[in-house]
């Protein structure tokens, strides 16, 4: 099988789709000649794309492809690895948030992430979801922190079974909980941007659904990111699709276009399951 | 998103060079004792010092070195060490293979760790107390015997840190030829955990050389240079404190200097184990 | 059709091939079990030791315990071995204050360095950190003494007492009577750098416990690392980080060689830093060469040595087995 992507291959697919996307697209996001490198590794190589606004974008590849690394590059969680490193530019509204006057705290505050295993904080569900909201002074009065507690839990689902025992711990729920909580917290700092490092893959298949159906819903007020490895889950999902290989965008593009008119040799293999 | 110093910044920018501080704080203080033993004990740092033992009047300022207690302070720990080797292996090795996680195995560990923490002046106390009641004379043997006490806890923990860590698969491979449990403990884990135990070994030695309150009254203190076990001897760190104590400058000098050849064993051994567990890795598997 | 496989039962003839016949199974289990009982019986050595220790000592001291009532022998203040008077107190307060002084100048920089390590450096300081904090471990204890006097004891005399004399004589606890360096402070410095090392790595491994996922969901929500650190990683280690100082304090009270050359070895209640103390360790290590000719003067020493046994094995058992529960989750094994 030949693994060795030509320079050839990769620049017209993502060329057509930028420029199919620029001429219709409200971009959110613009990542330009991204590269990535785990100390002397690279992860990621001249990485340009566009992510539309309010529209569920799904990241796709084989295992380590470094989807998750082209994530956690956009709220600058990468530079929490010992050792990483990136070149080039990730703007937000065509802010590039490395840049150096740059507060993170903001830029994570702005770009929300929904981890893989669920998280919560050692502390009671409501502690949980009002913490970040705590965190960026976002009310003045507890009356306010209570009522936006309940807009965000009710949001993610979960106001019906935890509205009258908000103080016991959040280990206390089950996983699918768990995760719907960590969604309900990272909405309550009120994020533009929502990305999700395969949400699911930690859940039983009614959570899953549930959490899918909610982000879904989401998108009609968020920029929606989400990286998953299962391809069904990426066609119920997604608006507009980045398929990844080797640490190169392979092809991107809207998400019907991509699924039924593969333009790239190894897109096609991956949709067809050669993976 | 431009920078505004949000009060959250200028706290974590505060605590964080609070810690920056705290650290370099510790490290220097490293750098502080080092520097202080040498430069006050390289002045009287002679050959004289290293090479011969002490001459009469040594203590007034008269002539003579330290060789007794360099060598008495080599044989007590290096006796101590070989005895509490004897003791410590084993019970590693049987932690390990039989005890694992069990609740015996806790209840040992528990003991290891007391033991431990009981301050080497009570096991001086302890064993001059026995030597009385066996009439034992203050001796290398004693001082010896003393010093594995003191050792074997420290051992013991330190090889069970590395053996802990022993890949499982290595121990079930030889497990599935055939082997039994004593046989696995005896050839292959020492054989993996070579570098471990070395390192646990000398420091062991480490602790054995620098410590004065267990061998006080154990080991005696003479000054000539011990051939036989029955023999008191002399130590390095007690060579320094009656150095120490004596009024007059000269023979203080020496003491700073005895503290620095004190020093000086023991960087040796540190480094040495260090330099030691890196070569010997090689032959493991990671 | 059946076809019957025809096993050949003769034995090789294994020197005929020049190979050695191996031990027989037999023979190798014995051997197991020979070593298995030995390694048990031997494995009993820890225990039986503490037992032995504290038993003796209390053998020993006996004599002087049914003497007199344990209220005159801990809070008296008189110690005249010649007259048979031994009351303990200027000894315990002594050592109390020294490790007291110890372990509260030695915990906040040292829980400091370790959050610095564990949540702020690059794995290269951390390279460095821990052959520095090993070479701290390392170094003998009458080195440490050495150091003591030599830069500690004039730096007391000249730096804090004046400083302290001068701005904070109003404070019990700071005010100055003795001309000299020699003092619970200058016991109290050395014991901090002697005791930080184990501070810092128990604290590290403590803080190293707690899952990296936790970090970074505070963290995806905007929070600072401080913040973070703050609200929560230090609450779910304090029950560790308690374990550790007291851990520490118990390492502090068993101290002998350093503290003593320090402190000044004078048998009076402390009243400020500035005093001179005398320790128990320092009362024993001193006297236990002339106590033979006095009676009950072996049994009172040998006493002093029990009481600082009994302190320490109950912080020691105390703070190991809370230590045991929180960092034993995390053992590979």
């Amino acid at each position: 099988m030949n693994t060795q992507l030509q320079e050839s291959d990769l620049n017209p697919p993502t060329q057509k789709a930028k420029s199919a996307a620029s001429q219709s697209m409200d971009t959110h996001i613009q990542v330009r000649n991204l590269n990535a490198f785990y100390g002397k590794q690279q992860a990621l190589k001249d990485v340009n794309i566009e992510i539309p606004r309010k529209q569920v974008t799904v990241i796709m590849g084989p295992s380590g492809c470094g989807k998750s690394t082209l994530l956690k590059t956009l709220n600058r969680f990468l530079e929490l690895t010992d050792g990483a490193r990136i070149t080039g530019e990730v703007l937000v509204d065509e802010q590039d948030i490395y840049a150096r006057d740059v507060d993170v705290t903001e830029v994570r505050k702005r770009v929300g992430l929904l981890a893989q295993s669920p998280s919560p904080l050692p502390m009671s569900i409501y502690e949980n979801v009002v913490y970040g909201m705590h965190i960026h002074r976002m009310y003045k009065d507890r009356v306010a922190y209570k009522k936006a507690v309940k807009h965000y839990l009710e949001i993610a689902g979960l106001w019906e079974e935890v509205g009258k025992r908000l103080h016991d711990p959040a280990t206390s729920l089950s996983i699918g909980q768990q995760q719907r909580l960590c969604l309900a917290r990272g909405l309550a700092v009120e994020p533009e941007i929502i990305l999700g490092d395969e949400p699911t893959s930690a859940l039983d298949p009614i959570s899953a659904q549930d959490v899918e159906k909610r982000l879904l819903d989401l998108k009609q007020q968020y920029t929606i990111v989400i990286v998953t490895h299962t391809l069904r889950q990426a066609k119920r999902l997604a608006d507009y699709v980045i398929y990844m290989y080797l640490g190169e965008v392979a092809e991107a593009g809207p998400a019907h276009e991509v699924f039924t008119n593969p333009q790239h040799e190894r897109t096609r293999a991956y949709l067809e399951g050669q993976f | 998103m431009k920078k505004h110093w949000r009060r959250r910044h200028i706290v974590e920018a505060f605590f964080k060079g609070l810690m920056l501080v705290s650290f370099i704080v510790v490290a220097g203080a490293l750098g502080l004792i080092l520097w202080t033993i040498l430069v006050k004990g390289l002045p009287a740092l002679t050959w004289d010092m290293v090479t011969q033992a002490p001459q009469g009047g040594f203590y007034l300022g008269k002539g003579g070195g330290v060789l007794n207690a360099i060598l008495g302070s080599l044989y007590l720990a290096g006796g101590g060490t070989l005895l509490a080797l004897i003791f410590s292996l084993p019970i590693a090795l049987y932690l390990k293979t039989y005890l694992g996680d069990s609740n015996w195995g806790q209840y040992v560990r528990l003991s290891l760790d007391v033991l431990w923490g009981i301050p080497t002046i009570v096991y001086g106390v302890f064993g001059f107390t026995i030597m009385l009641a066996i009439g034992l004379r203050a001796s290398l043997l004693a001082g010896i015997v003393v010093l594995s006490l003191v050792e074997l806890p420290i051992m013991v923990r330190a090889m069970d840190e590395v053996i802990r860590r022993m890949p499982v698969d290595l121990e079930q491979a030889a497990l599935a030829l055939g082997s039994t449990k004593l046989e696995v403990a005896m050839r292959i884990v020492t054989r993996q955990m070579l570098p471990g135990i070395i390192t646990a070994i000398l420091l062991a030695l480490g602790r054995g050389i620098g410590d004065a309150a267990s061998v006080m009254f154990t080991a005696g203190y003479t000054d000539r240079i011990p051939t036989s076990l029955m023999q008191p001897t002399a130590s390095l760190p007690l060579a320094v404190f009656f150095q120490l104590g004596t009024p007059y400058p000269k023979v203080q000098q020496r003491g700073y200097a005895s503290a620095l050849i004190l020093t000086i064993i023991v960087l040796i051994i540190s480094i040495g184990s260090r330099w030691i567990s890196a070569r010997l890795n090689k032959y493991t598997v990671k | 059709m059946n076809r019957q496989i025809q096993f050949d039962n003769t034995k090789p003839d294994l020197e005929a091939e020049g190979r050695q016949s191996r031990p027989s199974v037999v023979a190798r289990n014995q051997q197991n079990q020979l070593a298995r009982r030995t390694f048990f019986a031997i494995t009993l050595l820890p225990m039986v030791l503490i037992a032995a220790v504290t038993l003796i000592l209390l053998v020993r001291s006996w004599p002087i315990l049914s003497a007199y009532s344990l209220k005159d022998l801990f809070l008296g203040s008189t110690w005249r071995p010649d007259e048979v008077l031994f009351g303990f107190w200027p000894y315990i307060a002594g050592t109390f204050w020294v490790t007291a002084v110890g372990v509260l100048l030695a915990v906040p920089p040292c829980l400091f360095t370790a959050l610095y390590l564990s949540e702020y450096s690059h794995s290269f300081t951390r390279s460095i950190a821990k052959p520095i904090l090993d070479l701290l471990a390392a170094i003998p204890p009458v080195v440490y003494g050495v150091w003591g006097l030599l830069a500690v004891v004039p730096f007391v005399e000249d730096v804090l007492a004046p400083l302290s004399k001068r701005w904070l004589s109003f404070i019990p606890f700071l005010a100055v009577r003795q001309p000299t360096g020699f003092s619970i402070i200058a016991g109290g410095i050395v014991l901090a750098v002697m005791i930080a090392p184990l501070i810092i790595s128990v604290v590290y491994e403590i803080l190293q416990t707690v899952p990296d996922e936790l970090r970074h969901a505070s963290l995806a929500v905007g929070a600072t690392q401080w913040q973070t650190i703050r609200q929560v990683v230090i609450p779910r280690v304090i029950p560790g980080m308690v374990a550790a100082v007291v851990l520490a304090a118990s390492r502090a009270l068993g101290e002998t060689m350093a503290v003593l050359m320090v402190v000044g070895n004078v048998a009076q209640v402390p009243q400020s830093i500035f005093d001179a103390a005398y320790p128990l360790p320092a009362l024993i290590a001193n006297n236990y060469g002339d106590m033979m000719s006095i009676p009950l003067y072996d049994a009172a020493l040998l006493c002093a040595a029990l009481i600082l046994l009994v302190v320490i094995l109950i912080f020691n058992i105390l703070s190991t087995l809370v230590l045991q529960r929180v960092l034993g989750k995390n053992q590979a094994s």
